[in-house]
């Protein structure tokens, strides 16, 4: 297992130009090609906006924020800090799933490292995370958010953690799938489900005191505090220990997913 | 000088496909602590056993086989596509697998993206394919659209190109599965020229093939796999015959097998004429007996009133020997036994020829050979000896009759017969005339190959 990882970065013009391929075949023949990857987390934003604060307004005027909020800034901010890096994770578990069956022809047919196939998606997505930055930016400038250059410090420390831990999850997913196809329909409404688990649409300090004992367990609630803390919130992050002992527990899952995944390895070319 | 390839008693099995699941859930799946060696369940199939090969260095093998014989497991085990389930498998250098050309190209994308990341795939280095780019699309024949998507080529241009990648990729090892057939006369000679190429500079070739020419051709040594083990192994020329000999000695018991359960049928009389007049020659000619309508029509089956019956119809080859394989230009008798409970005196015993089309190839009696029946009465044999079966290969039916003078069947056998004739030369048609070449004047060809 340690052999083939350290392969890994081997193949690291394979993974390029594979996720270069992904982001350029993915637009290719629409009519706003890359614009897509602007406009479309600004549509899922305005549908968020729209459903949260007009059709269901949610109440955030509860009285023990810690820090300022929400007051002067719109709640489709805070949306946003969530909701860009839920859909890069979303995303990539889902394609995930697919991904070593759609791509059996090069399993089996091509000498072909198969876990360059799951992270190729998390990257690609992660791309398209970053693409969508931009927007968030031009929002959080307009709105005049309190963000400093130290908290922005943490921002690529939540990125990182969030790709290891997306990878470990989709290196797992992608190798169950193969052989337990129902993974993927399961997938969408565990992914549906975790989504409300997830602080994203609400603020973390609404949930009830028992359900915040189970945010706590969400990997993702802490990189969803973090991601609001550092671009949302005012003050200092006072998440980051959370965020490092998940970035621990990422590692050590990423390694347990990729154990798994290579154990599986030799069954892929059969089953696929 | 190294091994280039070496199997020490390789085996494969893969699992069948069983209905149930191997796991009742998925959770027990994951708890169970031995999760792959569950995966592993009772239902297999032994694709290939205890194959031991070595290819040195420089040498092409030609693997050959009936389909499912384990040939192209083999070829994805020497890849590392897949693991032997046990004995080991050895390959020194970079292997190129012409396997499944144009695998994991992107339909979307341009031919020239796809060229850089199927490179890429392959092993080279994005400056390896820089390189070698021109030379690859010169080599596909697709310069005007190179920068066209994929997907819109048609899949002569897929395959070609996805050739053109393979082998530029300069391996040490080359597979080659069954992909010589991607393009026309001139691409496929092209092709065949950059294996000789290979050979030429050293390389290894495994060669997957159906085509015993090009074994015979281009291969060192020649594995003939069946039902995933290796029957004979070394000179090309003598595997190659083997393999044709065995070949023929299937397809003659399939015919055998064929014959009897068309003559059980007839016998049963599941499949009844629906015309019992259209019968072998009787006194009409023979266009109009066997004219064209009654050929599509043409199904096999027994008729007549067994006055006289056809007991046994043997084909013989000129050796003696019953048989239902023969060669282009090999003598060929057709005994038929004959019964007559009572005496009769007015008969005719016609035969037929008839292709796989259901062209009447020849057909003739008794009485057009002028022959005047006198008397048949128990136990006879009639032969009609062919000297020479000057037909080109195919398979072959027979109809074999024996019918009164004015066409009424005594016993009628419609297509019962079947018999397969061989040839090396691929000509075409029906007829093959004895025939040789001759030229005169400024004409000069060169030595046969071989």
């Amino acid at each position: 297992m340690l052999h083939n990882l350290a392969q890994l970065p081997r193949y690291r013009g394979l993974i390029q130009s594979l996720v270069a391929r992904e982001l350029k075949a993915r637009y290719r023949g629409s009519v706003l090609g890359f614009l897509w990857s602007f406009v479309n987390p600004l549509l899922l934003l305005l549908v968020y906006s729209i459903v949260f604060a007009y059709i269901m307004p949610a109440r955030f005027t509860g009285g023990d924020e810690p820090k300022p909020f929400a007051d002067a800034y719109p709640y489709s901010v805070f949306l946003f800090c969530g909701l860009l890096p839920w859909t890069w994770f979303a995303a990539s578990l889902n394609e995930c799933a697919g991904v070593l069956i759609s791509g059996g022809n090069l399993i089996k047919k091509v000498l072909f490292p198969a876990e360059v196939l799951p992270i190729v998606t998390v990257l690609a997505n992660m791309v398209h995370f970053f693409f969508g930055l931009p927007i968030l930016v031009i929002f959080l400038v307009y709105y005049g958010a309190p963000i400093t250059f130290g908290e922005l410090l943490w921002f690529p420390v939540i990125v990182l953690v969030q790709l290891i831990l997306t990878l470990g999850l989709g290196l797992l997913v992608a190798a169950l799938t193969v052989h337990f196809r129902d993974i993927r329909d399961i997938l969408a409404n565990v992914l549906q489900l975790w989504f409300f688990a997830t602080p994203i649409i609400y603020p973390w300090q609404h949930a009830p005191d028992l359900g915040k004992w189970f945010l706590n367990l969400n990997p993702f609630t802490h990189l969803a505090i973090s991601y609001q803390e550092v671009l949302f919130f005012r003050g200092p992050i006072g998440h980051w220990r959370w965020l490092l002992a998940l970035g621990v527990v990422s590692i050590a899952f990423f390694l347990f997913a990729y154990f798994v995944f290579d154990r599986l390895r030799d069954t892929f070319a059969e089953e696929v | 000088m190294a091994n280039a390839i070496e199997l020490t008693n390789a085996s494969k099995v893969y699992r069948r496909f069983a209905h149930r699941r191997q796991f009742a859930t998925l959770k027990s799946a994951l708890l169970s602590r031995s999760l792959v060696r569950d995966l592993r369940p009772e239902e297999t199939f032994a694709a290939l056993t205890n194959v031991t090969v070595s290819v040195s260095r420089g040498q092409t093998l030609g693997v050959i086989g009936r389909n499912g014989s384990g040939k192209s497991t083999m070829l994805k085990l020497v890849a590392g596509i897949t693991k032997p389930t046990s004995g080991v498998v050895r390959v020194n250098g970079r292997i190129s697998a012409l396997i499944e050309l144009g695998a994991g190209f992107h339909p979307e994308i341009s031919g020239r993206e796809n060229v850089f990341i199927n490179g890429i795939m392959l092993g080279l280095s994005k400056r390896e394919v820089a390189e070698r780019f021109d030379e690859i699309v010169e080599f596909a024949e697709l310069q005007d659209f190179i920068d066209a998507p994929v997907k819109t080529y048609s899949s002569g241009m897929y395959m070609r190109l996805g050739f053109a990648v393979a082998v530029h990729v300069d391996p040490d090892v080359l597979l080659v599965d069954e992909v010589l057939a991607v393009g026309d006369e001139g691409f496929t000679h092209k092709c065949l020229d950059k294996f000789a190429e290979f050979k030429r500079r050293g390389k290894t070739i495994l060669l997957v093939t159906h085509s015993l020419g090009l074994v015979e051709r281009f291969c060192d040594e020649t594995l003939w796999l069946d039902g995933g083990r290796i029957r004979g192994s070394g000179d090309p020329k003598r595997i190659v015959g083997a393999y044709l000999t065995d070949i023929e000695e299937r397809e003659e018991r399939e015919l055998a097998a064929g014959d009897a359960k068309a003559q059980h049928s007839a016998a049963a009389g599941i499949v009844s004429p629906d015309e019992p007049s259209s019968v072998v020659l009787p006194d009409t000619p023979i266009e109009t007996a066997t004219g064209l309508g009654d050929m599509f029509r043409a199904a096999e089956g027994r008729w007549g009133s067994r006055e006289v019956e056809i007991t046994e119809v043997t084909l013989v080859g000129g050796d003696g020997q019953a048989g239902h394989v023969f060669h282009t230009g090999d003598a060929m008798d057709v005994r038929i036994r004959l019964r007559a409970p009572l005496p009769v005196d007015d008969f005719v015993v016609g035969i037929g020829i008839f292709n796989a089309e259901g062209v009447c190839c020849y057909g003739t009696n008794t009485s057009i050979a002028e022959l005047v029946a006198e008397r048949l009465s128990g136990d006879a044999e009639a032969t009609f000896s062919i000297a020479a079966l000057d037909l080109v290969e195919g398979t072959y039916k027979l109809d074999v009759a024996v019918h009164k003078l004015d066409g009424y069947p005594y016993d009628y056998h419609r297509l019962l017969y079947t018999f397969r004739v061989k040839s090396r030369a691929k000509d075409v048609g029906i007829y093959r005339p004895r025939h040789t070449w001759r030229f005169a004047g400024n004409v000069k060809f060169k030595d046969a190959r071989g």
